[in-house]
């Protein structure tokens, strides 16, 4: 199983050791061509607004669109997750629109009101070492989605279809199981 | 229960900076410019690096107004800078929100002694290093990201790339040695040993490490990326350049693409004159940023 990480900028390299450490061969994306022979793509924690524009300069946007319609499976973390929403609190602009939620961007605050709690996530882990940096959450998840997890009443966590998105950092611990349980979704996205 | 400001939290932060540039801006419509071109946070300044170095005299930390506008003005992380030594610079931009906070050379020292104790802070820093001595100081003292010093202001990448060859030939070395040699070694450099042996171990610093101090150009921030940086820092050399709108974007494209030198020569054309730059032997010793601090 091949997993790429979008390597436009934020933490590349954390989650490929994670996803290396939960059992898949996974290598960072640069180029649009390198989308082809993957299974599933990671969307990392970084900068949204920076990572987005690259995207367009790149044809990033089209290429993950159509990645997405193979029914290819996507994760996207913190600035991933408002990636891949189709709606954003307060802007008219959406990135990739690929996920139907709404999502609000520094929801927690700025960074000196960043945190990381231990958190539930059903099916993944009852106490999942949660680090949230500046972190969004999601505000209304369209269905068919599930949510995963809540932190303050608040989403955190969720999967619709192939689609899987994290408000908090997994890729900043040592704890691979939401890597894990991503991977199952490719395998059953891909059916390898 | 939700804790804040732990090790994690504030270096998590640093790395989701990586891969990007941070800009130095001195007013909201700079800070804008910064966003849309793709920074990944902004600093916010009184005086650009170039300024401060022409204007001479006491260079404190900026105005808050200043940092006031531009933290209303983007929704990137903003950073500033405190005085090394100046805890109450430093407490006084953590109140207002500022995200990651600057004990820079930059500024004129408030403390020739004892730089800011960084761990009861809850909002990270960044601090500048020559070295991996000192960078292992700093991070002692709490610094969650490194940056090199270079000589700030003077669009004269030959600093920064000095530093940053230093801190990974000296990783490099630090790597290869005998757990015996490692406590001589600590005290070869000034470091505290338990950093030192994590370089061992893992051979790179604990913390994110971005170049800055002279970077003015897309092949400068290219070049500092092949040399091990994780991103750059941009200080005079957006704003002081002649059109800072399409540098900024260029050297964002440069910094994540910088194994692709034809992308780096399409972005490079057309760009009009970089801000001018300044031979260091031309400065007077006494002048030179890096050696602030120790």
């Amino acid at each position: 199983m091949k997993i790429g990480v979008l390597a436009l900028q934020g933490a590349v390299s954390e989650h490929v050791r994670m996803l290396e450490m939960a059992g898949a061969t996974a290598g960072a994306i640069k180029k649009v061509e390198e989308l082809e022979d993957l299974d599933g793509l990671v969307i990392p924690g970084g900068e949204s607004t920076a990572i987005s524009k690259l995207m367009h300069k790149y044809g990033f946007m089209e290429a993950v669109r159509q990645f997405a319609e193979e029914g290819k499976a996507i994760f996207g973390t913190c600035a991933g997750a408002i990636l891949l929403a189709n709606r954003i609190n307060g802007q008219e602009d959406v990135h990739l629109g690929l996920m139907d939620m709404k999502v609000e961007r520094n929801a927690f605050g700025r960074q000196k009101d960043s945190f990381e709690a231990s958190l539930p996530i059903a099916g993944v882990a009852p106490n999942f070492p949660a680090v949230f940096i500046r972190a969004p959450y999601i505000m209304e998840l369209g269905q068919p989605g599930v949510v995963l997890a809540k932190y303050d009443q608040k989403i955190v966590a969720a999967r619709q279809g192939p689609f899987l998105a994290a408000a908090f950092h997994p890729e900043l611990t040592d704890d691979c199981r939401l890597h894990q349980y991503f991977l199952e979704m490719v395998k059953e996205c891909s059916k390898i | 229960m939700a804790e804040v400001g732990t090790s994690r939290v504030k270096r998590g932060m640093a790395e989701m900076q990586k891969g990007g540039v941070i800009m130095d801006v001195v007013n909201a419509e700079q800070a804008k410019i910064a966003e849309a071109a793709g920074a990944v946070a902004v600093m916010a300044l009184e005086r650009v690096p170039s300024d401060i170095r022409a204007a001479g005299g006491v260079a404190r930390m900026a105005d808050l107004g200043i940092v006031e506008e531009v933290l209303k003005a983007v929704s990137i992380p903003v950073m500033a800078k405190a005085r090394i030594g100046h805890f109450v610079e430093a407490r006084v931009l953590e109140s207002m929100g500022v995200d990651y906070l600057d004990e820079s050379e930059v500024l004129t020292p408030a403390d020739d002694l004892y730089h800011i104790n960084k761990k009861e802070f809850t909002v990270p820093f960044v601090c500048g290093a020559r070295d991996l001595g000192e960078a292992l100081r700093r991070i002692g003292e709490g610094a969650s990201m490194i940056r090199t010093k270079g000589e700030p202001g003077t669009g004269n990448i030959v600093e920064a790339v000095r530093h940053m060859r230093t801190m990974q030939s000296q990783i490099r070395k630090v790597q290869s040695m005998s757990y015996d040699e490692l406590m001589a070694e600590a005290k070869n450099l000034g470091a505290p040993y338990e950093l030192l042996e994590q370089v061992h171990q893992t051979g790179k610093l604990p913390v994110v490490n971005f170049a800055a101090g002279g970077v003015a150009t897309p092949s400068d921030a290219a070049l500092m990326m092949h040399l091990g940086a994780d991103g750059v820092f941009v200080g005079s050399g957006i704003f002081k350049s002649d059109n800072p709108e399409k540098f900024a974007r260029a050297i964002v494209e440069a910094t994540t693409h910088y194994t692709d030198y034809g992308l780096i020569a399409r972005v490079s054309k057309g760009l009009g004159a970089a801000m001018t730059g300044l031979e260091i032997s031309k400065i007077r010793e006494a002048d030179r940023m890096q050696e602030r601090g120790w």
